[in-house]
């Protein structure tokens, strides 16, 4: 229920926090892409775009900076209440975990070039898919933000199971694999590395999301979260 | 789980201050009831119902005209200065309506203490400042009166600066100093409630800070109600956060809520500067 606002008496104020908005889609727009060309690299096995990847990264920590200062100066400058301060602490959380996600896209990158050298174990379709779902929850955590929809966040909050799954199944595959032949040891951890750096960009998007819902209505999600991942408890028996 | 153990463990992480203040003292001092006031046939308050926790502070925020500043003149009466004025309803404080009839003024005033936006120090001298309102209700020797003078001055956090000059003529204290003046002089015939009506507006930064710390000293032994035009001080000073409209109470709220996830529309329009 995005309420209807009129708008600030004070008009700079309102272009300041639409600017801030801006600059945290932007954002999101290039923590998704960033995601996107990491899974991309790996699944084509592609060291050239895992290494632009990798040195966008930068750009993304920039713009982290930048949203940070920006939010500071605001919160001196007109002492925010309610609406307004909420979305200025949410931007500030949300480029956190933007930047948080952006590391995890940037070591999957950069493992993505060690498993490119190494022969191919299994199929990554698991990866594509992986990468994909978690690339729609970033994306609708970000068009919430955008749109001030808490609904639709509260939506991406609860759809992290698909990818906790999806994750448990590459887990107890790559498993499989090592104990196979200890030759796939290496490609199989870097890519469980992947997978895991996958899954924590997941949790960062529904992170986004539930800030994103306490900033459009005030008020907190529970404290459960719908999850599945059992990948902590996993044990494979050695065959005799 | 391990977490929850923690958690439970240390439920006081954080303390009063950081947890969600829904936790408002429930007991009562002043219950406002079906409160209406009336500028001759202009109806300024409409039905307002509020409780004044006791020792809490009660910040009022609204635009100009909503009726706050009504609202804290109602609650000593100082309409009843002006023909044409009236209040129906009632405002309850131990069991008694002190707008009703059967409460003498006097007595209602050394319970009800205010202190008004311009500092409104008496041309006297400091010692009789703050002795005049007690020779009203109280009969002390010298000595009692010098202890009362310096427990009230003590109280409103201005008796260093003045305990030199007692009997120099307030007219040459800082606008500062004179609000504290007043303050003390409302405290020193020990009021149980004390009402504060814009009562920095009219001071620089550093003298409404001071004021500002002196609210929360004050407290922990008077119920206090602010009226404030400045959101940040309700945001500072109030335990619990009133806001009027168009004569109207239209949320009552803890101060943290009302300042971070306020329940009304025309609340957050207001305290975020949206209009008013």
């Amino acid at each position: 229920m995005p309420m209807e606002q009129s708008d600030h008496i004070v008009r700079s104020y309102d272009e300041q926090l639409k600017r801030l908005r801006d600059m945290v889609a932007r954002m999101g727009g290039l923590a998704e892409r960033q995601v996107n060309d990491a899974a991309v690299a790996l699944t084509r096995r592609d060291a050239a775009m895992a290494s632009e990847v990798i040195a966008r990264d930068a750009a993304l920590d920039q713009m982290e900076r930048e949203i940070e200062a920006f939010c500071i100066r605001i919160l001196a400058t007109r002492q925010p209440m309610a609406i307004d301060l909420r979305i200025i602490v949410a931007a500030m959380k949300v480029s956190h975990n933007l930047e948080r996600i952006g590391d995890y896209a940037r070591n999957a990158a950069k493992r993505s070039i060690v498993v490119a050298q190494q022969p191919v174990i299994g199929s990554l379709n698991g990866f594509t898919r992986m990468a994909r779902l978690v690339q729609e929850n970033l994306k609708l955590a970000i068009d919430a933000l955008v749109n001030d929809d808490a609904e639709a966040a509260q939506r991406v909050w609860a759809a992290d199971e698909p990818v906790d799954d999806v994750y448990n199944g590459i887990f107890r595959e790559l498993l499989t694999f090592m104990m196979e032949d200890p030759r796939n040891i290496t490609a199989a951890t870097h890519l469980l590395f992947i997978a895991k750096n996958l899954e924590r960009i997941g949790d960062h998007a529904t992170n986004i999301a539930e800030t994103i819902h306490y900033a459009v209505r005030g008020d907190n999600l529970p404290e459960d979260r719908p999850k599945s991942d059992s990948s902590a408890y996993a044990v494979v028996r050695p065959r005799e | 789980m391990g977490s929850t153990d923690i958690a439970a463990a240390d439920t006081n992480f954080g303390g009063m201050q950081a947890r969600s203040a829904e936790a408002i003292n429930t007991t009562s001092r002043i219950s406002v009831r079906n409160l209406d006031f009336y500028y001759g046939a202009n109806k300024a308050l409409k039905s307002i119902n509020l409780e004044l926790p006791d020792r809490q502070v009660t910040g009022m925020i609204g635009p100009s005209g909503c009726g706050k500043s009504t609202l804290l003149r109602v609650l000593n009466r100082m309409y009843s200065l002006y023909p044409g004025q009236r209040a129906e309803g009632e405002v309850l404080m131990d069991g008694r309506n002190m707008i009703g009839g059967d409460v003498d003024l006097n007595e209602l005033r050394s319970k009800i203490g205010m202190v008004f936006q311009k500092p409104t120090p008496f041309p006297m001298t400091i010692y009789d400042n703050i002795a005049f309102g007690i020779k009203l209700h109280e009969k002390l020797s010298k000595s009692e009166m010098d202890d009362r003078v310096e427990w009230a001055l003590s109280r409103a956090a201005i008796w260093g600066e003045v305990k030199d000059r007692l009997q120099t003529s307030a007219m040459g204290l800082s606008g500062g100093q004179q609000q504290r003046l007043c303050i003390a002089r409302s405290i020193a015939v020990r009021p149980d409630v004390m009402l504060f009506d814009e009562p920095t507006s009219a001071l620089d930064p550093i003298s409404t800070l001071k004021i500002e710390e002196l609210i929360d000293e004050l407290k922990r032994d008077f119920t206090i109600c602010i009226v404030t035009h400045n959101m940040q001080q309700a945001a500072r000073c109030a335990d619990q956060v009133a806001f009027f409209y168009l004569g109207e109470l239209v949320e009552v709220a803890p101060a943290a809520r009302m300042f971070t996830a306020p329940k009304e529309l025309r609340t957050q329009e207001y305290i975020t500067g949206r209009f008013g």
